[in-house]
């Protein structure tokens, strides 16, 4: 019987057929999907990478929301003019908490891996509400209605446990303190700012808008802004050693 | 009520089943709605609740005025086929296309003019830019999928479709799904995962219609006539089940409260990556070819009354097809912190696909063999022949882009979109068009279509479209790829970001000239459609059309 012929037995045989495809189709997800959970250079950790602060993670949030990714990446490529562009090419370890991972596809904006501390808050806020007044030839749409919405945080703390659940380390006394968290850092001096640093160090800690003290409310730009200054400042590249996970 | 058959009239396990289902949905639904978290969310409950509701009083209504007896699966030795459930799709698909096609002018219109925003949160670019996508795809491309999937699988196996409900559950459900997803990305629920937006509940629901689709299509299956499997149900077959199985691999999430639309992906960071493009990459792979595929074996060689080129090439076609796709999602992440070693074999698998693709691409060319006058005579065979020479096209571009120096150019700029809507564009919705032109007459029982005439303007107008929209994105993409890589005589950039920007203008505009012409071609077909189905039907005894040739 020649190999032509053994093929009937499939196109005669519709669960046999569904069956080999099904076989067929598995093999290649299964070989690059999984040992990306166990090699050392996708699960490395690097000192300075931590969950984000309630605050930075309802940025982040609201950037999943309008859908950046469609313009922004966020993923620095380890191409001579990226790297002098954007700066340090990106890490795994720097997604670790990314759920989703927001590297994209397309630049019809520039990257924003490494767009944490670049511009100033203000910029960011004029930026946000008209683009075109800090970059007159930018194509973004405005994103007014940040600036003028409250920052919804009631449900912040149920954000924290769904995540500590999928294995963040966020610990019970983070997710107890995720609300006032969120607020201690979008305040200008916080009297508590030493406990907030405690749980996750180096957080930038400031009236994001400049509107928080005066109106006594979180706005989304905040947090977005929050989030934004975050990106890609975890690491200290002076010290970080490159060669630690080659394999 | 008459009953002259003499048979008892109750009610079916699934009219029961099903009423009460929908029933606890609703109710659920209720609830859910007055605990939501938001009330974008609260707005889908209510939506969930509404259908439910109003599709537990149809199922009573029909009831009450259908026969005793549900319809017999022969009618004097010939198969009754249900056409009801895909004349819904195929009149859901030409809306959609006219939708999607609509909304895509538009975000390409932003992106030339961003004026157009209008400061509105819901038009703006990041929210209808995946309304778009998934109009197009899911929602267009889905519903011809379903469409002629329904309409081959029960032609081939000479067998009435299973169930009752079950069809119009697949059909109704799946529309419903698109208009809670799209409805969704434009009030901000979304994963903000490509092609894979909607939140975890439309997910759920798009869950249960594909499980009712696969049984449908494998119980048609199980039920047939004819000896052999047609190879268009293979392809239809790869397609159903692969996309159920990426469906639920890449949506694994936990919502953060089942008041709250918000979910997070049990997935992270590279993980995340590696398995949203093992999806997004399939999701062209099965979705956009597979089904599609399906179309073409069997759509051209019945419009061209020959037999499918070669037997053993489909045989070849179909397994390595599907076997290799499934390798090549890496090459979206190339250079990224994705491993050197998974990007490497996304890219050598990708290359390989290019042969499948083009015995593909030959198996359905060829079927005109014998045939070829009628390139000229019938423009519906001609948009269905440009269609694979535009599948052979984007599949000799997709593996040159996936090579690694030429990503490092290409990836993040304008040529991908370019590559994909000659994909989309060329093949998908070529393809798809002339499927629809085959298929009204034969469902509506008409003696052919309202005008040919309008077809030639159709395929023309919608040919040059597609001529200036990946044309001038070849540019574009090429153009600002190598501005950001350019260096000054000094060793410095020589752009900023925004000067790359700038540069694009002028191809957006040709960009959304080349839309527009698509669209006017789409809107001439619909007329054409209306107008079809508004003529008078043909003649009750059947034209004696040639049996299909079996694939042996």
């Amino acid at each position: 019987m020649s190999a032509w012929a053994k093929h009937q037995i499939l196109e005669t045989n519709a669960i046999l057929l569904m069956i080999g495809a099904l076989i067929v189709i598995s093999i290649g997800g299964i070989v690059e999907i999984v040992p990306l959970f166990y090699l050392k250079n996708t699960i490395e950790t690097v000192d300075g990478v931590r969950p984000y602060t309630p605050l930075e993670l309802a940025g982040r949030n609201i950037y999943v929301r309008e859908g950046c990714y469609n313009c922004h990446s966020q993923m620095v490529r380890p191409l001579r003019d990226e790297v002098e562009r954007y700066g340090h090419y990106s890490l795994a370890a720097e997604s670790m908490y990314d759920r989703p991972f927001q590297w994209g596809s397309k630049r019809t904006g520039p990257d924003l891996a490494r767009v944490g501390g670049k511009y100033s808050d203000t910029w960011h806020l004029d930026h946000l509400n008209d683009p075109r007044s800090v970059i007159p030839a930018s194509i973004m749409p405005s994103y007014r209605w940040l600036a003028e919405t409250e920052l919804d945080i009631t449900y912040l703390d149920e954000d924290l446990m769904v995540q500590k659940a999928l294995g963040v380390p966020y610990t019970d006394e983070m997710i107890e303190n995720a609300k006032r968290d969120a607020v201690i850092q979008g305040t200008l001096d916080p009297v508590e700012a030493d406990d907030l640093l405690a749980r996750y160090p180096n957080a930038n800690i400031r009236d994001f808008t400049g509107t928080v003290t005066a109106s006594g409310r979180l706005t989304e730009a905040d947090a977005l802004i929050a989030y934004l200054q975050s990106l890609g400042t975890a690491i200290d590249f002076n010290l970080y050693d490159d060669n630690a996970n080659i394999r | 009520m008459a009953n002259p058959t003499g048979v008892r009239k109750s009610f079916t396990h699934g009219e029961i089943g099903l009423a009460i289902a929908l029933s606890v949905l609703a109710l659920f639904s209720l609830i859910v709605a007055g605990k939501a978290h938001s009330s974008a969310y609260s707005f889908h409950a209510i939506l969930f609740a509404a259908v439910s509701a109003y599709f537990v009083y149809k199922i009573i209504d029909r009831f009450h005025s259908r026969p005793a007896e549900l319809p017999a699966l022969e009618i004097d030795g010939k198969p009754n086929y249900n056409y009801g459930p895909i004349k819904f799709a195929t009149i859901a698909a030409l809306f959609w296309g006219i939708a999607g096609f609509t909304v895509g002018l538009y975000a390409a219109l932003e992106l030339a003019f961003p004026l157009l925003n209008f400061d509105l949160p819901w038009i703006s670019f990041g929210r209808i830019r995946p309304l778009h996508t998934s109009a197009v795809i899911f929602a267009f491309g889905g519903n011809v999928l379903v469409a002629t999937s329904f309409y081959v699988v029960q032609r081939t196996c000479r067998a009435r479709m299973v169930g009752d409900l079950a069809p119009w559950f697949v059909v109704i459900g799946y529309n419903f799904f698109i208009v809670i997803a799209g409805t969704g990305y434009l009030l901000g629920i979304t994963q903000s995962k490509e092609y894979a937006e909607p939140e975890w509940y439309s997910d759920l629901w798009l869950t249960i219609v594909w499980v009712v689709y696969l049984i449908v299509f494998m119980g048609t299956i199980l039920r047939r006539k004819e000896p052999h499997i047609y190879v268009a149900n293979w392809f239809f077959l790869g397609f159903i089940l692969t996309i159920a199985v990426l469906h639920l691999g890449n949506n694994a999430a936990i919502p953060v409260s089942v008041f709250s639309s918000k979910s997070y992906i049990v997935w992270a960071g590279v993980q995340d990556a590696m398995v949203q493009w093992w999806y997004g990459h399939n999701a062209v792979g099965f979705f956009l070819t597979a089904g599609f595929l399906g179309i073409m074996y069997y759509f051209i060689p019945k419009r061209a009354d020959r037999p499918v080129y070669s037997y053993r090439l489909s045989i070849i076609h179909f397994w390595s097809l599907i076997f290799l796709y499934i390798w090549a999602g890496p090459h979206h992440l190339h250079y990224t912190a994705l491993p050197d070693w998974a990007q490497t074999l996304g890219m050598t698998f990708s290359v390989m696909l290019w042969m499948p693709s083009w015995g593909g691409m030959i198996n359905g060319i060829m079927t005109l063999s014998g045939a070829w006058d009628k390139l000229r005579t019938d423009p519906v065979i001609r948009m269905m022949v440009v269609s694979v020479a535009f599948y052979g096209m984007s599949t000799f571009e997709g593996p040159l882009m996936s090579v690694k120096v030429v990503n490092s150019l290409s990836h993040y700029t304008d040529w991908t979109i370019g590559h994909v809507h000659s994909g989309a564009l060329g093949w998908v919705a070529y393809i798809s068009f002339g499927a629809i032109y085959c298929l009204v007459p034969w469902l509506w029982n008409r003696k052919g279509l309202y005008s040919l005439k309008l077809v030639e303007w159709h395929f023309w107008l919608s040919s040059l479209g597609i001529v200036l929209y990946i044309t001038s994105m070849w540019v574009a993409g090429i153009l600002q790829g190598l501005m950001w890589r350019a260096y000054n005589s000094l060793g410095f950039l020589e752009y900023s970001f925004v000067e790359t920007v700038e540069a694009m203008h002028p191809f957006y505009l040709i960009r959304a000239l080349g839309g527009l012409l698509f669209l006017t071609g789409a809107v001439l077909m619909v007329y054409n459609i209306w107008k079809t189905i508004a003529s008078p039907e043909a003649s009750a005894v059947p034209e004696a059309r040639p049996a299909m040739v079996p694939a042996e």
